[in-house]
């Protein structure tokens, strides 16, 4: 790690843990630049939580290296447990105390001092709007207050890095754009490196300056989200026929303005640079092969579509349940 | 191996804060060595004569005192597997502190609360008519008390270090509480077992607490107490020792 430059909160190098046969993370490089808002996208069991805890020194590296605030992972563990804050992918608030006690008790364990302390702990409690609940029994919160509160929490301490572990895994849509919000902010305003996983796409899209594409332990993609929606070229216009006419298919294929086609049974997919102007063209096309078409949409590719290119599957969205994400998370990392 | 008294502090200091909410759970655990003392102690009282002893109440109450702080002491290891569950022990592991210095908040937090609730027995049983010993001799009970504690808690955290599931951590904790409660002379002298058993009571730290509680609450003691506060000074000194390693050792 000698060659670090000050432009890096992290920098990880072939990066590798295996749990016995199975590789959970699969020699992985990167760097996160200070300040900057870093997603790692990817399904459930693609290794992102196994990442983050070896980034936070809970998880031993089965081999690679890598530093977090320009400190080793493997020699200077405390040095990186004191320069980072983390929101853990499960709850880990104590209920049995209030919302106030619980950012105390943190602050003491990492040594911030009274006064200090007490600033800071008012200081995120306003960020995250707690102000009102703080001496309230966390047992009495809701799943997005206590989501708020243990933002709050990994901030009491000025964190180089602030890691967040699928920060609105469980919650719903409204509460979702809400911590959404509170990490825009705090990012714009403390300017603390923030690493969050995900795999909600739109979250990482949202958020994320540069976004890592993370399926079976390996990166498969890094770049900005519009780097890499450009870098499917261009618009997509669905054509959806009254039946499967594959003469069509190789009709529009024949055109230079149609950059790709892809025929899904009724379905036909055309990635063009220019959507507006293609739709005509297109409906030209149809009727010339004396095709029916029911309906035309146009859309701008998304991050799925990227994943999509990238992988060869989609990011399956699941139910919003706490639990079921915990235990599919212990599942996956036992397979 | 890094020693962070402070963090020592805060650990314990979560404790206190939520013993003093948890008034349900306080009665609780009281409620078992109540039960024995007033079941045992009033019943056997009249029938049961134990030599040089003057009723078998006061043979009985520094039993049920060890008997509190083995059952309530063990307890305490089901709070990791708790703080497993809820995530918060991930929360502590992640600190830049030693394992050590949480292990250790832990034992001083358990061993006060589990002190707290033997002074409360002590209490019912007087009310119940068992009398003290007064003047300096019962800073020796506290001494035989703050051991016993020290060396249960450890016991119940070294469990809870490595059994996840609440079933299987009651079973073994039932498994082991009762032989150390039986095989301790809390209720009946260790000399009324055959020779054998008597050889088992012996290695069980249990034995030497209450003798040495015997000793400074009602004067009769059947070793000398040097020798009681010694084997649980070691005892303890070990206990600790394996609970920290054990500690060490688990990722989260």
């Amino acid at each position: 790690m000698d060659g670090r430059t000050a432009a890096y909160d992290i920098e990880v190098d072939g990066l590798t843990k295996r749990f016995g046969e199975f590789v959970a993370v699969d020699r992985i490089s990167f760097k996160v630049r200070k300040g900057e808002l870093f997603g790692l996208l990817g399904p459930n069991g693609a290794g992102k939580t196994t990442t983050i805890g070896m980034l936070t020194t809970t998880l031993k590296p089965t081999s690679g290296r890598a530093s977090v605030g320009g400190h080793d992972i493997g020699t200077g563990r405390r040095e990186v447990r004191e320069s980072i804050g983390i929101v853990f992918q499960d709850p880990s608030l104590d209920d049995q105390l209030t919302g106030r006690e619980n950012l105390s008790l943190h602050a003491m364990l990492y040594k911030v001092g009274r006064e200090e302390a007490r600033e800071q702990i008012a200081a995120v409690l306003k960020l995250v709007d707690l102000e009102g609940k703080a001496d309230l029994l966390v047992r009495y919160y809701s799943g997005g207050m206590r989501r708020r509160l243990e933002i709050a929490r990994g901030l009491i301490h000025h964190p180089t890095v602030l890691f967040l572990d699928e920060p609105t895994l469980g919650l719903d849509v409204q509460t979702r754009r809400g911590i959404w919000e509170y990490i825009k902010r705090l990012n714009a305003e403390k300017k603390t490196t923030l690493v969050l996983t995900t795999h909600y796409i739109e979250e990482a899209d949202y958020l994320c300056d540069r976004v890592a594409f993370i399926d079976h332990g390996r990166i498969v993609a890094l770049d900005t989200p519009e780097a890499l929606k450009s870098g499917l070229g261009g618009d997509i216009v669905s054509l959806e026929l009254d039946g499967a006419d594959a003469k069509l298919v190789t009709r529009i294929k024949a055109k230079t303005w149609a950059k790709s086609v892809s025929g899904h049974g009724s379905r036909i997919d055309v990635t063009v640079s220019n959507g507006e102007k293609t739709i005509p063209l297109l409906m030209e096309l149809a009727e010339k092969s004396r095709v029916r078409v029911v309906s035309v949409n146009l859309r701008r590719p998304s991050l799925e579509d990227v994943f999509i290119k990238y992988t060869g599957t989609a990011i399956r969205e699941e139910g919003g349940d706490a639990t079921w994400g915990m235990r599919q998370r212990v599942m996956s990392r036992m397979r | 191996m890094m020693f962070d008294f402070n963090a020592v502090y805060v650990i314990w200091l979560r404790e206190m804060k939520r013993f003093s909410r948890s008034k349900s759970r306080v009665i609780g655990l009281l409620a078992m060595p109540v039960f024995f003392l007033v079941g045992l102690g009033l019943g056997f009282n009249g029938i049961v004569h134990i030599p040089g002893v003057a009723d078998y109440l006061e043979f009985l109450v520094p039993g049920i005192i060890g008997m509190s702080l083995l059952f309530i002491s063990m307890s305490s290891g089901i709070a990791v597997l708790w703080d497993r569950q809820f995530g918060f022990l991930k929360e502590i592991m992640v600190t830049p502190n030693s394992r050590t210095s949480i292990v250790l908040g832990r034992i001083a937090g358990g061993a006060t609360t589990a002190m707290i609730q033997a002074v409360l027995v002590i209490a019912i049983a007087v009310l119940i008519g068992f009398t003290v010993t007064v003047g300096w001799i019962n800073l020796v009970a506290i001494v035989f008390m703050f051991l016993l504690a020290v060396i249960f808690i450890s016991l119940g955290l070294t469990f809870g270090s490595f059994i996840t599931d609440f079933q299987g951590f009651s079973v073994i904790m039932n498994f082991i509480t009762f032989p150390l409660f039986f095989l301790s002379g809390a209720i009946f002298p260790v000399s009324s077992f055959p020779g054998i058993v008597q050889y088992v009571s012996y290695v069980n730290p249990l034995t030497y607490g209450v003798d040495g509680l015997r000793g400074a609450l009602t004067g009769t003691s059947m070793f000398p107490m040097w020798l009681d506060v010694a084997v649980l000074v070691v005892a303890a000194l070990i206990m600790v020792a394996i609970t920290a390693l054990a500690f060490e050792r688990t990722e989260t």
